[in-house]
């Protein structure tokens, strides 16, 4: 009923009314009970970050912001598919790599950073200037993203098509999921990146 | 708010983000109720993050951050008080 119904004649509410008021309050509260139940099923606050890069650069957004979610109590999942599966292959994860080739901020002309052995320098140089930065590894964000209850994920399809084995990967990493399970933790999570 | 008020102590001094925020909230998780937390971190950017943290924390109230010179390096302390 709208606010500017006029009232019966005698400007008291009819029966009839006053029913309809009833019944329309009774609708409401029933709407409000069902989306409070919606939202109490909810539980954490939610966050997913596929992760698809695995240069030494790269490997930093994902796995800071996932253990900084966690902190906050978010139930995280980090699912890595492609090179980004080189962040938790246990023995790559430590010597990621970085070129400047195609990287405009870098103080090196493509000419030079394209002459082999570069690339390799170039990832020396960025590993320790983390160092010098107290800028923490890979390898101990990861740690501690476990730790923190951080669900790291390595696609199945990808861990195939790259022909590496479970056992690469640091303990506690999910195997064996694929791109349903991503979809389906993205389409419940409150926050979804693409990294 | 001074260190005699603190009950514990997190000294994450040589660290850099994310981790003040990660070990704060390790830390707090293993206090009792009216635990007062002292973190002394050398990140300038643990100021503004302890406090987004505390702000969006259930529980956690930021009771005081301050600023000193240690040895010559700048250090940032911070006091968390979990609610009873």
């Amino acid at each position: 009923m709208s606010a500017d119904t006029p009232p019966s004649s005698d400007g008291e509410f009819s029966p009839d009314d006053v029913a309809d008021l009833r019944a329309q309050i009774e609708a409401l509260e029933t709407e409000v009970s069902d989306l409070r139940s919606e939202v109490d099923e909810g539980g954490a606050d939610k966050m997913v970050i596929i992760a698809t890069k695995g240069t030494l650069d790269m490997a930093y957004p994902p796995l800071i912001l996932a253990s900084t979610a966690a902190a906050f109590g978010y139930d995280v999942t980090v699912f890595h598919t492609f090179w980004g599966l080189e962040i938790l292959h246990e023995e790559n994860s430590k010597d990621l790599g970085l070129s400047s080739v195609g990287n405009p901020n870098m103080p090196v002309p493509n000419a030079i950073a394209a002459l082999p052995g570069m690339d390799r320098m170039t990832a020396r140089m960025m590993r320790n200037r983390i160092e010098d930065n107290d800028v923490a590894s890979v390898e101990e964000l990861i740690e501690t993203s476990l730790a923190s209850g951080v669900d790291l994920q390595a696609c199945q399809m990808t861990i195939d098509l790259l022909g590496y084995d479970e056992d690469d990967f640091y303990d506690g990493v999910t195997t064996g999921v694929g791109a349903a399970s991503a979809f389906q933790d993205m389409a419940d999570a409150d926050i979804q990146l693409l990294v | 708010m001074s260190t005699e008020t603190a009950t514990e102590t997190l000294d994450v001094k040589g660290q850099n983000c994310p981790m003040p925020v990660i070990k704060t909230k390790g830390a707090f998780d293993g206090l009792a109720a009216g635990d007062v937390l002292e973190v002394v971190s050398t990140d300038s950017g643990s100021m503004s993050d302890i406090k987004g943290w505390a702000e969006s924390t259930e529980g956690a109230e930021l009771v005081d951050q301050e600023e000193a010179t240690e040895d010559g390096t700048a250090v940032y302390k911070h006091y968390v008080r979990k609610a009873e």
